[in-house]
Order: structure tokens, then sequence, then C-alpha cells
């Protein structure tokens, strides 16, 4: 199933403060797209409003749609928690759960939404993750050590192993290769390049060399000035935008000439 | 590229005066023989007992090794030696009552310590060493007791607090109650229960469960506490790691976060129940006194260590020694019970605690 999500007229707020406004785009379905922009300018928050991550912040809440699958995600009749089974996320730094073995890890997904696999079944949807986020040959001797235990690079391809054994349509990643080295990097973003054809990916980075890299649509965010909200300037396919740009703050931001 | 930004030709700075008289290694031991062998001295001509002797032979050290120094290190060093002196002095002040106090119950309370001692009642006992099986039944009844209601119901305020209370006007009413509850004199939680029951069954019902009742009073702020700090504890991220992959919240709370904090919230547990077991005045109230072994917590009065060590002292009876060489031992085994389960806190919290990269 190919799941595109539709953003119209999103204001995000924490409390009363207006963090975001008048974000519409459409984040087309089996493709990667990168939200890029200086720190500070909404796009992680921006992010978080597309699985519902947005409002476990106290007093975070969001006026607009967002449309996936022709339902609107912050109609009342929507449990987050269903939400989020479907929309996956990967966070900035790797946070495997502490208590757990890396098996444990790969299946805590499925076991705190309720239908834990049993037996054979578990290992088979183990090997399937680990295989997936291409950590299973570094882990398969291992599977009952701590996911502590594995490096940070590793850590975070077992967050992300995590996140695709639940199986999600979308998955959301907030600048997943910021804590790590550029070998790790580069295992992330081979892995990025496998899974477009199954998932619909959006990946927030500060490295535009990697929006160039891995995305086919990007998304460039600004602030519109000192203590404004911010905004999405434009979006293109990626290839135009590091190209010939529309705006001229797109082009500045990406030449390394900003402000 | 392999030639460095370095001016050879430049003249050669004086070299850096880096070093300074030290005092030797050996200077502490010596001035505190020093000082020791002084003080015995003098207070072995002035007659003096050993506490005079200890605190001068103390004072002694602190005035001379720091005055060594600042004729030999000079000022910082002296001032260091100074404090390092009277840190150490404050251990030992701190230690001292401890390890003495621990001495004196073993010394005492080790040679009760036998097959009878720990297997017979008091009942029909008179003028020769019973036993304080019904006492150590009725403390660990007691306790157990006590923990099976302030458990459930700290722990479940504690998740409350942290987990769903936010920054509500509710949340804060609790979070205040609950310090003051902390306060609570235990005499007065001893009243509580008493009262309480005298409502519920009669005036005059003496029963564990009232003990155990008022026990869990003073349980409760702790453990609501410690499991609080405990909670507070868990990374945000891992909440919203388990968000994120679709978990409902109860979910995440049992599978996520109480996991993470479970060595940390059993430390605290096992420390309120070795807060609790000692307690004397509820129990004096509410449970009373016997000399028989009971079972049953629903009636009857039950003995436990810390009443049947107070009672022995003070109702002597005609053979007062016997009666108080008891008291040292149950005080003993009441010590022991305590270690142990200090001890167990220790292991859980270490086997259960997140399992850290080896």
């Amino acid at each position: 199933m190919a799941t595109s999500i539709d953003v119209s007229d999103l204001d995000v707020y924490y409390g009363d403060f207006l963090a975001v406004q008048g974000v519409t785009m459409t984040i087309p379905a089996r493709s990667v797209t990168a939200l890029i922009g200086p720190s500070g300018c909404g796009k992680s928050t921006f992010l978080r409003t597309l699985n519902r991550m947005h409002e476990v912040v106290p007093g975070a809440h969001v006026e607009g749609k967002v449309v996936v699958d022709g339902q609107s995600l912050y109609d009342s009749a929507v449990d987050p928690v269903e939400v989020r089974r479907h929309i996956g996320m990967v966070f900035q730094r790797p946070n495997p759960f502490p208590t757990m073995s890396i098996r444990d890890n790969v299946l805590s997904g499925l076991r705190l939404n309720g239908n834990a696999p049993k037996g054979d079944q578990a290992d088979e949807v183990a090997e399937k993750a680990l295989r997936g986020a291409n950590l299973w040959d570094e882990v398969k001797d291992r599977l009952g050590k701590p996911g502590m235990s594995l490096s940070g690079g590793q850590q975070q391809r077992l967050c992300i192993a995590r996140a695709i054994a639940v199986e999600p349509q979308v998955l959301l990643m907030d600048e997943p290769c910021s804590a790590l080295d550029p070998i790790s990097t580069s295992a992330i973003e081979d892995l990025i390049d496998e899974l477009r054809y199954d998932y619909a990916i959006v990946i927030v980075t500060h490295n535009m060399q990697q929006a160039a890299r891995v995305s086919e649509n990007t998304a460039f965010f600004n602030l519109a000035g000192p203590g404004m909200p911010g905004r999405l300037v434009e979006m293109s396919p990626t290839r135009k935008m590091f190209t010939k740009p529309d705006d001229p703050a797109t082009e500045a931001y990406i030449s390394g000439r900003f402000g | 590229m392999t030639q460095l930004l370095l001016d050879r030709s430049a003249p050669p700075v004086p070299t850096l005066d880096l070093q300074r008289p030290r005092l030797p290694r050996w200077a502490p031991v010596v001035v505190l023989g020093v000082s020791v062998a002084g003080a015995g001295l003098l207070g072995l001509l002035l007659g003096w007992s050993l506490a005079p002797m200890v605190i001068v032979a103390v004072l002694a050290f602190i005035v001379l090794l720091p005055a060594w120094s600042s004729v030999i290190e000079g000022g910082r060093a002296a001032r260091n030696r100074l404090a390092t002196a009277l840190v150490w002095s404050a251990v030992g002040v701190a230690l001292a009552p401890l390890v003495s106090l621990l001495w004196k119950v073993v010394q005492y309370g080790l040679p009760q310590i036998n097959g009878r001692f720990l297997t017979w009642s008091m009942r029909n006992v008179i003028g020769e060493p019973g036993g304080i099986f019904h006492a150590i039944i009725g403390t660990l009844l007691i306790t157990a007791l006590a923990t099976a209601i302030s458990v459930p119901v700290g722990l479940l305020a504690a998740i409350h607090l942290v987990e769903y209370g936010g920054t509500s006007r509710v949340t804060a009413l609790v979070r205040f109650l609950v310090d003051v509850m902390t306060g609570i004199p235990s005499i007065v939680a001893g009243l509580f229960a008493y009262a309480l029951f005298a409502l519920i069954i009669g005036p005059g019902t003496q029963l564990a469960l009232g003990g155990a009742v008022a026990l869990s009073l003073l349980m409760v702020p702790i453990v609501v506490r410690s499991t609080e700090e405990m909670l507070k504890l868990v990374p945000q991220e891992l909440r919203e790691a388990a968000y994120a992959l679709g978990a409902p919240r109860w979910r995440t709370i049992v599978r996520v976060v109480l996991p993470t904090a479970s060595g940390g919230i059993i430390t605290g547990v096992t420390l309120a129940i070795a807060r609790i077991i000692g307690e004397t005045a509820p129990l004096l109230i509410v449970c009373g006194a016997t000399d028989s072994t009971n079972f049953d917590v629903l009636k009857g009065q039950m003995a436990s260590l810390s009443v049947f060590i107070y009672s022995s002292y003070t109702q002597t009876g005609t053979h007062p020694e016997i009666l108080q060489g008891m008291a040292w031992g149950a005080a003993f085994v009441l010590i022991v019970v305590v270690m142990a389960l200090n001890l167990t806190a220790r292991l859980l919290g270490r086997f259960l605690s997140p399992r850290r990269p080896r």
C-alpha cells in the first residue's frame, strides 16, 4: 500500500507560541522527502506533527489539516496510538530500550502493541527487521546481548529495525545521522536508499549533501524573521532545489551564504 | 607540509619553575603518630579517660600538620592539608557512633543467640531465658502487611504524579501532602490507626492489621518520593521511542518506564521497609505486647522485636538481667534483619538496573 501525506495550512503551537505557520505540502509515497533549514526553524516540530508525537509535549497543539490515506490525522475520532503504529519514527539520538536485549528491542514495537509474535515467528520477524536495517550480519551471533552494548551507529540502525518491525507505512527520521560518524552515516544512507521502495520517508537533516544524496524532494524551512514563526519557503524536486531554486533565500542557504 | 611554524631562532625561554618544596609522603602518618603519642602521654600523666585523649590527638593533628606544611610548602598547600584533616575528622565523627553502636549490639547481643532463643516464645517463661520467636514472627508479619499495603499505593501514586499529573494543581497538592506525611510523628500514626480500628471494631481493639496500617502511613510517603525520583530519571526519549512505535501510554509505563526504573524503585522500597521495621511507638499502641506467638493479623495482640526490646527493659520482673540480655539479643536480630534487607536491595538494584555495555 502506498501512503502519501497531504498537509494543508498547518499551524503548530507550543502553548500560545506559534512555532510553525501555514505549511502546505504533499509528501509523496515510496520516496524520500528531505526537510532542510537553519536551526530553530521548525523542521523537527513539523515532522513530529506528522505522527502526532508533537502533542506529547504539554500544551502543544496544531491547527490545520494533515491528511493520510483520506483521513485527517487531527480529527477527533482519530486515535493517536493507531496513527503512530502506521507512521514510525527514528530520533536524533539512538534510544534503544536499556532493559532489553537486541532481539527484544526489535520486537518491542510489536510487544508494546500487544500482539507479540511467539517462538519461530518472533525469530523471523526479528531477522527480517534486522536484515532490513542492514544490521543482521553484525549482531546475529549476539541477539541476547543488551541493545546498549552496540556502537552508536549500530544502535541507530537497531532503532530503525525496531521502527520497521511494526511495518509502518511512513518512516519519519529526525536527523538520524547527526550523532554518527561518516561510516555509520553512509550505512544509514544506503539503508534509506533501500527503504524508499517500501515506505514514504521524511528525513530532517542539517547536512545539505545528505539531502542531495538521499532525497527525491526537498522542502526548505526558514524563519520569517527573528522571533517569528518558521514557515515553508519552498518545496521542489531535490535536483531542481540544488541547481536553480525558486527563492533567493533557498539559494543563499544552500550555497552557504546565509543571512 | 612537515615544516611546523616554529621560530627556532628565538632566544631560549627561561625554564618554567614547576617545582615546589613538598612534605614527604609519610608526613601525615608521622604527624598522626606524634599527635597520638603526645596526647596519650599527656593523658596518662593527668589521668584522663580515653575520650579526651582521642579529642586532643585529633586537634593536635589538625593543628600540627598544616603548621608544618605552611612552613615547608606554603599557604595554599597548608590550607589543603587543613581541609583534608577536617574532612577526615568529620568522617570519623560520623562513623564513631555507628561503629560503637554495632560493637555494643554484637558484644551483648550475639552471645544470646541460640536455638532456644530463636524458636521459643515467652509464654509461661518465668525466671529463665525464653525466646523471641513470637516477636520475630510479629515483626515479619506486620512489616510484610505494611509493605503489601504501601507498595501498591505508593507506586501508583508516584506513577500518577510523574506520568499523568503534569503540572496541574491536584498534582502539586498531592506532592505537598506527601511531603507533609513524611514528617508525621510515628506516635501520631499509631494513634490514628488505633482510633480508626476503635471506630470500626470497638474501643480498645488491638490487632496486627492496625499496626500495619500505622506503619504504612509512615511508609507510603517514602515509597512515593523515592519512586517518583526514580521515574523522573527515566529519559523522556525512551517514552517517546515507545509512543513512536504505537505503544499506548499504560503499556509504555508497564513495559518500558517501570523496568528501566525497577532497580531504583526496589532499592527505595527496601530502604522504606528498613525504616519502618524498627518502629516501636505505633506498635505499642495498636498491637500491644504479648508473650505468645500470634499468627492471626486480624485478631489479638501481636508482639514485635522493637516492642519486645522496649518492654524487656521497662518491665523487668523478677530477673531484670535475663530480660535485658534478651533485649540485646532481639536488638541484634533486628539489626541483622535490617542489614540483610539493605544488602538484598543493593543486590537487586545491581541485578535489575538497565544493562550497561560490558
